[in-house]
């Protein structure tokens, strides 16, 4: 019987059936961050446990640390003594950590594909729901929290069930000024935040194989946001040719051996799916979400829904989002006036996206009333960036240019909302709160139209600027 | 320390609408502490600053153990702070339309059991510890059953996290360590792990 990516890939991992009735699952890429494993470390610690492959365990510091002033110690005395414990427990268990120092440091999930050490066929777990941005090389990725971290770092495996699989199909082509933002906020929007749960996605169809790999890491970032477990894409030329070179990728020969493996993963033709759903790229336009989570959105040109047309035990969130907001129903998305305009976080913080964000500053100035954020997702990314002048383009247009970091996506530094500031995001939560401040709101969306609504001073149509 | 977790016996505390993500439930600020200690003050910290009404406000519910919760609860961020925050503020089990799945997965490692509903019984359910707030509420997860009063409410917990709760093996590193050499053997499989 053909088989798909999730059942070799599983298979493959499986250490023994648990009397549990769950699998023992191998993980054999783990990444941690200074946030969700202090914890974790000092349960070990207490259970005088060893890391079990610590040759297998990479650490970054992104979601505390300032993308200001980076000097030591930093301003936040809480960010500072994360930061400490981040660098004494990776030096307790002999783990290797990119920090600043190395050039490597980055958001865990930008830097994880960046330096080849995600990889087509393994299975990857992390203390960050946002892990599911690894599957678009075509591995198998977990969030999970500290204690299944304490797990991983204890045994290299997790307890879990395999969960089902839905193919996402996404059909046809995309309009221009349409982006992979657009498309999974699409699905996000057609699928529901709760349409995923229980299963796993795989995203697959034209527009996903024409996707480029920042393109497809975009994508399978927000599955946790439609409620999947994971996503992935399956792995082809485009998975190939991003790997090549990478610096923990392999080489030469081996990586001859490798490109062998990683297309033996692949779902199979014939492999059968517990569901298919299909969606015709053409009919995307760019996306907003005007609520309170992800798949509360409309394309740019219509108007924010009514309640009353939902069904009933979805009204109550529906009227608690339109109150928390300031929106009315049947407003129009468009020219809502925005504060503070954001390009970043693990969802967008990648060299395209600031190329594609540059392209659209050139057009004009940030507008007087905003406050714009350019944070790239690794200092990889910002090197890239700036050898190509982006930084100097962005600095023109009234942007400030920022260090490396997960920044105003989640404010746990302190690029954060004030009061009810309304921020253009191209992070991946509009939740209550998210940015920083309780009663801060966020309207997401691509790139794109983040810096168009930098330079507008509110939401509006990228289509109409690039024409 | 880790014990059988067949059924848990308390008071009920209602938490209603759907997708309430663990943001909410623990603000982003309050991850910044290196240890668990004290999140449970700070559960729902700014829904309570802005609602008054908000039943983790309410003395009625003070002591209760029993969370009834709608759809998708516990979507989004995977910060096992969510579910810490709730257990140190007194929580012992969750009744709900559905959860997210990471925080379903920390709450069955803290021993919280996290069982499904009809959307009309949850709704029934909150009523009534609404109107009264000291009855005592069973979950029952070997049986799968909510009990209130004379009435059974039949709930669900997927085979694998209901075996772990009910055999007292929920708290993983043990159980996991106990395949010994077998984990290498797998690793050893691997092209990969080998490098290729």
């Amino acid at each position: 019987m053909a088989r798909t990516l999730l059942d070799k890939v599983w298979e493959a991992h499986t250490v023994r059936t648990l009397p549990s009735g769950q699998t023992q699952l191998l993980i054999g890429l783990h990444l941690i961050h200074e946030v969700t494993t202090p914890q974790a470390f000092q349960m070990l610690k207490e259970m005088k446990l060893k890391v079990r492959m610590p040759e297998r365990t990479f650490g970054t510091l992104d979601h505390i640390i300032p993308t200001a002033d980076q000097t030591r110690p930093y301003a936040d005395p809480e960010a500072e003594e994360m930061a400490q414990h981040m660098y004494r427990n990776m030096k307790d268990f002999n783990l290797q950590l990119f920090d600043m120092s190395t050039g490597k440091q980055g958001i865990v999930h930008v830097i994880g594909p960046e330096l080849g050490l995600t990889q087509p066929g393994m299975t990857i777990a992390c203390g960050d729901s946002h892990t599911s941005t690894h599957g678009a090389v075509g591995a198998i990725a977990f969030g999970i929290g500290t204690t299944q971290v304490r797990d991983v770092l204890a045994t290299q495996c997790l307890a879990m069930a395999k969960p089902k699989l839905r193919q996402v199909r996404v059909e046809g082509t995309l309009a221009r000024g349409v982006y992979a933002k657009d498309v999974i906020l699409w699905i996000i929007n057609q699928l529901g935040v709760k349409g995923g749960v229980g299963y796993a996605y795989e995203y697959a169809g034209p527009v996903i194989d024409r996707m480029t790999m920042d393109e497809r890491l975009t994508v399978c970032n927000m599955s946790i946001e439609g409620g999947a477990r994971c996503g992935y894409v399956n792995p082809d030329q485009t998975t190939i040719d991003y790997l090549r070179g990478k610096p923990y990728a392999p080489s030469g020969a081996a990586f001859d051996r490798a490109v062998t493996y990683w297309k033996g993963v692949a779902s199979e033709s014939g492999a059968s799916f517990d569901d298919v759903a299909r969606l015709d790229g053409a009919r995307i336009e760019p996306v907003v979400t005007w609520g309170i989570n992800p798949e509360m959105s409309v394309g740019v040109t219509q108007r924010i829904p009514s309640p009353e047309a939902q069904p009933e035990a979805e009204r109550p969130t529906f009227r608690e989002a339109l109150a928390h907001m300031g929106f009315s129903a049947g407003q129009p998305i468009k020219g809502a006036r925005i504060d503070v305009a954001f390009v970043g976080s693990c969802t967008n913080g990648r060299l395209s996206d600031l190329r594609i964000a540059a392209e659209i500053a050139k057009k004009g100035k940030v507008a007087k009333h905003v406050r714009a954020l350019i944070v790239p997702g690794s200092q990889q990314v910002a090197k890239a960036a700036e050898a190509e002048g982006l930084d100097q383009i962005f600095l023109n247009a009234g942007f400030q240019w920022r260090k490396a970091g997960c920044s105003m996506c989640l404010g746990m530094n302190d690029d954060k909302l004030q009061g009810r500031e309304m921020s253009a995001s191209s992070s991946n939560r509009n939740f209550i709160g998210r940015q920083g401040s309780p009663t801060g709101r966020t309207l997401l969306m691509s790139p794109a139209m983040v810096a168009a609504a930098a330079i507008t001073g509110e939401v509006a149509d990228v289509r109409e600027i690039l024409r | 320390m880790t014990s059988q977790r067949q059924q848990i016996t308390g008071r009920g505390i209602p938490v209603t609408g759907n997708d309430i993500d663990t943001d909410r439930i623990i603000p982003a600020r309050f991850l910044k502490a290196v240890v668990f200690d004290g999140l449970g003050e700070h559960a729902f910290e700014d829904a309570r600053k802005q609602n008054p009404e908000h039943p983790f406000n309410s003395p009625a519910y003070r002591g209760a153990s029993v969370l009834v919760v709608g759809q998708n609860f516990g979507c989004g961020s995977s910060r096992e702070h969510a579910p810490q925050a709730l257990m140190r503020w007194g929580i012992r089990a969750i009744v709900g339309g559905s959860f997210g799945e990471i925080f379903a997965g920390n709450c069955v490692i803290l021993g919280i059991p996290c069982l499904r509903a009809s959307q009309e019984d949850i709704e029934w359910l909150q009523r009534e510890i609404g109107r009264a707030p000291q009855s005592s509420i069973t979950v029952d997860v070997e049986k799968q059953e909510v009990r209130l009063g004379n009435r059974v409410i039949k709930a669900s917990i997927p085979d694998g996290p209901r075996n772990q709760l009910v055999n007292g093996t929920w708290d993983s590193t043990s159980v996991l360590l106990e395949a010994g050499a077998a984990i290498e053997a797998t690793a050893g499989r691997l092209p990969y792990v080998k490098g290729f």
